[in-house]
């Protein structure tokens, strides 16, 4: 995180090398590369560290919940009653996915705060990944529980006749949409902090005394990064939840 | 980028595509496919042992508060209860006790009457007998009067006409006027 001034006074500035993905275990199978990468890395870290976590928290299970056990509980309540209150009791059985979901994203953007840590979730490969797999799951959904039906959801039956052609188009292409955005949102967010920390924190170095503007700026923004991180795991997760509910119930 | 053998995937293509890794779409496949292990991994570790923990862990807490709240309730309605056998109770020992008073009282009234009866009777066996003896007496000295009054009568008549009494006259005159200074006085 720490800002590279050269040796030679001149400054550099490289916010996106913190984004670089380093090979670690060379996987290259010729048609495809799945090499195990520092992004890999910091997955499994942040899976490990959410299920030790949890699993310290639920391992008590005392009816007067310890500390841990509250939290995970509040957690899981919250979750569960954002489920239920926006997309209904139908959209429960989803509940484990939404969960899931919610505290993986939660978890990479948290482990990103680390200093010199990497941020997953700043890759648009990762959140295209989750955005592509929540819009066709939701799109499946939907087309299993009403069938052909489910087209009716783009023709717009409260409008004028003569409009609904065109609103159809709009209605396909907005929702046709929604991946880009719902993925956009996320990757872009989580990137675009990283790369301003990384600016201010080169400027520290630059400014010489007056290098403890920047460093407040750092400070400022780091604790913006905190709130965005779990904010935007619970906007994926919200939205996630908002697709199910046109899927399930088509408005 | 796939042949690179420098362990830097990413470096090369970062240039190529303006500086940012996140548009190197060599690395995509990696990061999709170790991102997809990953939740699946972390999806069957929630949904077999953690979540069921944590609705288990609510479900215990809501049942327990809802037995409680149902012990609560039933203890509530047992003091309602004994309340009640208490209330009637108090409500039973003070009807007793006032048919005791009322029952005392009566006895007491009877005790009181026949009493009041017996002494009065005594009274009045009392006044009679007196009353009888005042008559006696009352005879007694009327007849004495009668007497002291028939000799005082003969004695005088014997003084002042010497055997000229007639007694019987005599007898019969001083009744007569016995019994009119009787009527008089």
């Amino acid at each position: 995180m720490a800002g590279k001034p050269a040796a030679d006074g001149e400054l550099v500035i490289d916010p996106m090398s913190q984004f670089e993905i380093k090979r670690l275990v060379n996987m290259d199978l010729g048609i495809i590369d799945l090499s195990f990468t520092n992004s890999a890395l910091f997955t499994f870290i942040a899976v490990a560290l959410t299920v030790v976590l949890l699993w310290v928290a639920v391992s008590g299970h005392s009816l007067v919940p310890s500390r841990a056990q509250s939290m995970a509980e509040v957690f899981y309540e919250f979750t569960r009653n954002m489920v239920r209150d926006t997309a209904g009791n139908e959209a429960l059985k989803y509940f484990p996915y939404i969960f899931t979901l919610f505290v993986f994203i939660l978890a990479c953007n948290l482990l990103g705060m680390v200093p010199y840590s990497f941020t997953v979730t700043s890759h648009f490969a990762v959140t295209v990944f989750l955005a592509l797999s929540v819009f066709i799951t939701v799109t499946v959904i939907g087309f299993m529980k009403h069938g052909a039906k489910f087209f009716l959801f783009f023709w717009p039956m409260s409008a004028p006749p003569v409009m609904r052609p065109f609103l159809c188009i709009i209605e396909v292409i907005s929702y046709l949409a929604r991946p880009i955005s719902h993925s956009i949102r996320l990757g872009a967010n989580m990137m675009a902090g990283h790369a301003v920390l990384k600016v201010l924190a080169a400027f520290v170095g630059a400014l010489g005394v007056f290098g403890f503007l920047p460093i407040l700026g750092v400070v400022g923004i780091t604790a913006l990064e905190f709130l965005v991180a779990v904010l935007q795991a619970y906007v994926f997760a919200i939205l996630t939840v908002v697709y199910l509910n046109d899927a399930l119930h088509m408005h | 980028m796939a042949t690179e053998e420098t362990g830097n995937v990413a470096a090369g293509a970062a240039e190529q595509s303006g500086g940012m890794p996140q548009l190197n779409f060599d690395t995509w496949a990696s990061q999709i496919f170790w991102t997809a292990v990953a939740l699946f991994i972390l999806y069957k570790i929630l949904n077999r042992s953690i979540l069921p923990r944590i609705s288990g862990a609510l479900e215990d807490r809501h049942n327990a508060i809802a037995d409680d709240l149902d012990r609560a309730d039933e203890l509530k309605r047992e003091a309602e209860t004994a309340t009640e056998t208490h209330r009637q109770g108090l409500a039973d020992a003070r009807a007793s006790a006032q048919k005791i008073i009322d029952q005392q009282q009566e006895e007491i009234d009877a005790e009181l009457a026949a009493a009041e009866a017996e002494a009065e009777a005594e009274i009045a066996a009392k006044l009679a007998e007196s009353e009888k003896r005042i008559s006696e007496i009352r005879a007694e000295a009327s007849g004495n009067a009668q007497q002291i009054a028939r000799e005082t009568a003969r004695s005088i008549l014997e003084k002042i006409a010497p055997g000229l009494a007639n007694s019987d006259a005599l007898d019969a005159a001083v009744a007569r006027a016995l019994e009119k200074s009787e009527l008089s006085s």
